[in-house]
């Protein structure tokens, strides 16, 4: 008993590992930010469930109950969650444009196409003394 | 899952379930603010980011065996670190004895409203309100400033695009019915906010889905007409500025700060008044940025299908 | 009379019970994507109004609350029919046969059973 009292704790660990399991192991752009809001979700069940007593309603003063949960991380985790929706739609926003400028939104395109446009620059700038050498990185990679 | 679409949809009935467990965790001006943000506006502007990029996701070989050895020992960790935690509702936990005795028994004296998370909101941390409805302005402008309409999309757009939904005679009708009430549902729970849950940001939320629903069924157009985006601009910042006026306004009648007491004789009648329109003035922000994040993003897909 | 309303409302609410269960156990068990959607509108509409039908007669009498409950009945009969509608209208449109009998064409089975 003494332990499983914890359990809120437990549920909100798993949630926030799943998030962060998402954001860093999938490539698809928008699956991260799916994964960044379940996080958040965690966050906000930390939150509630600490300012929970139990057999304490809601604080809405009333003359009928005595016993009230906290009011405190209510109000701090409604402001967040409008904040968490403004802030992914920026998100979503960002990769829209990704998507535009790459034509793709996996983490793995991206990437490659930068260190393709690195090269690039690279043979622009040094002219084809530096050929060689960047063909032999092309061969190691 | 490499079909995103289901993914999203998943993610939003994943945002309703934790509404209710919200619910039962006592915190309803919450749950209320999740069920609308998460699983309505969070979903559809998913959805519609969803139209501009490839809705299936590439099949990738690699495993991420590195990342998984992180997340379970950082878990571990984590669970370790809880075992110190105060037990789950208990009423003496170190939470319970600061500052929210103080609100539950003073603010019926000082503020005279019965949802004491609506006094917190607005007067007791109104900076602190007052800086996340600056957070949610500055993410509205990021939005505009990142999908950018041209004008000649505009004028091509006024006669060209016809709503995606214009056969939809049933769906159409019964939004007619819905919407008008849809709005006034909004503006009771903005104005109502002091005795029941709820408030300006699910008053702006709320309401900012009463007219995403309307361009969705009429198309864009038509809703420009009535709002148009440069209105709707202003409208963004006229919120934060009305809740910073207030604030002025305080200082003006010889308070600190957003302190609602001098706005009135009555310290009590000043705090109702101040939480009213700071209120407001969070509901018309909230509002008009969720309204403007999704025209942006409408206006990108009216872009796409026309530019090719 | 508290008896009487009492009883009457556990009958409103198991039966409401009962239709959600129905609805969860079609969703999953129907054969096709057609017959699936009618199992979930049942638990929106029959379900979820039998057991809002149930709390009204539990509010205790003409208060704030019973016109509210009716308001929300309202709402999600409109709702939720219409939405079933749309749904179902979608997968017509984009080409989704609803499957008449599962002998005749197994290809067709499939293709439903990945929505």
């Amino acid at each position: 008993m003494n332990i499983l009292g914890l359990y809120n704790y437990w549920i909100v660990v798993v949630l926030m590992l799943i998030g962060f399991y998402i954001v860093i192991a999938h490539e698809n752009l928008i699956k991260k930010l799916v994964g960044l809001s379940i996080f958040q979700t965690s966050v906000f069940f930390f939150y509630i469930s600490m300012g929970k007593i139990t057999g304490a309603t809601a604080p809405i003063l009333d003359e009928k109950y005595e016993l009230y949960s906290n009011p405190l991380p209510h109000v701090l985790i409604l402001t967040a969650i409008v904040v968490g929706i403004a802030t992914t739609a920026l998100g979503l926003a960002l990769v829209v444009r990704i998507q535009e400028a790459y034509g793709s939104i996996e983490e793995r395109d991206i990437q490659e196409q930068d260190a393709h446009d690195q090269l690039e620059c690279q043979l622009e700038a040094y002219g084809p003394s530096s050929m060689e050498i960047s063909d032999e990185q092309e061969q190691d990679e | 899952m490499s079909d995103l679409f289901a993914v999203v949809m998943l993610s939003g009935i994943y945002s309703l379930i934790s509404a209710s467990l919200f619910l039962d965790l006592d915190a309803v001006d919450v749950a209320f603010t999740e069920a609308s943000v998460g699983a309505g506006i969070s979903t559809l502007l998913m959805l519609a980011s969803l139209k501009l990029v490839s809705r299936y996701q590439k099949k990738t070989r690699y495993k991420p065996i590195l990342a998984f050895f992180v997340v379970v020992t950082t878990g571990a960790m984590l669970i370790y670190g809880t075992l110190d935690m105060p037990h789950f509702g208990t009423a003496d936990a170190p939470v319970h004895t600061h500052v929210a005795p103080r609100y539950l028994n003073e603010s019926m004296g000082e503020i005279g409203v019965p949802n004491v998370v609506t006094s917190v909101l607005a007067s007791y941390r109104g900076y602190d309100t007052l800086g996340e409805t600056l957070v949610i302005f500055t993410a509205g402008i990021g939005v505009m400033a990142l999908l950018m309409v041209s004008k000649q999309t505009k004028q091509e757009s006024k006669k060209l695009i016809p709503a995606d939904m214009q056969q939809q005679i049933i769906l159409r009708i019964v939004a007619k019915m819905m919407i008008p009430l849809i709005l006034m549902f909004a503006l009771y729970v903005q104005f109502h906010g002091d005795y029941g849950p709820g408030g300006g940001f699910q008053a702006g939320v709320i309401f900012a889905a009463g007219i995403i629903l309307y361009t969705m069924l009429f198309g864009l157009s038509t809703s420009q007409e009535v709002f148009k985006a440069t209105t709707i601009e202003l409208f963004t910042a006229a919120g934060v500025l009305l809740y910073g006026g207030v604030g002025v306004v305080c200082m003006l009648l010889g308070g600190n700060f957003l302190d609602y007491d001098f706005l009135k004789h009555d310290p009590v009648h000043g705090q109702h008044l101040g939480i009213l329109l700071v209120e407001l003035g969070v509901g018309i922000t909230v509002a008009s940025v969720m309204m403007i994040i999704f025209f942006k993003f409408t206006w990108r897909t009216v872009k796409h299908k026309y530019k090719k | 009379m508290e008896l009487v309303l009492d009883i009457i409302s556990w009958i409103f609410l198991v039966t409401g019970c009962f239709f959600c269960l129905t609805g969860a156990v079609g969703l999953l068990r129907f054969p096709d994507f057609f017959s699936r959607i009618h199992a979930a509108s049942i638990t929106d509409t029959l379900g979820a109004g039998l057991i809002l039908i149930g709390l009204m007669f539990q509010s205790g009498g003409w208060g704030l609350v019973m016109p509210k409950l009716v308001l929300i009945l309202l709402f999600s009969l409109l709702a939720s029919t219409t939405a079933s509608h749309a749904i179902a209208k979608a997968a017509l449109k984009s080409g989704l046969k609803p499957e008449v009998s599962s002998a005749d064409e197994p290809s067709e089975g499939e293709s439903s059973s990945k929505l």
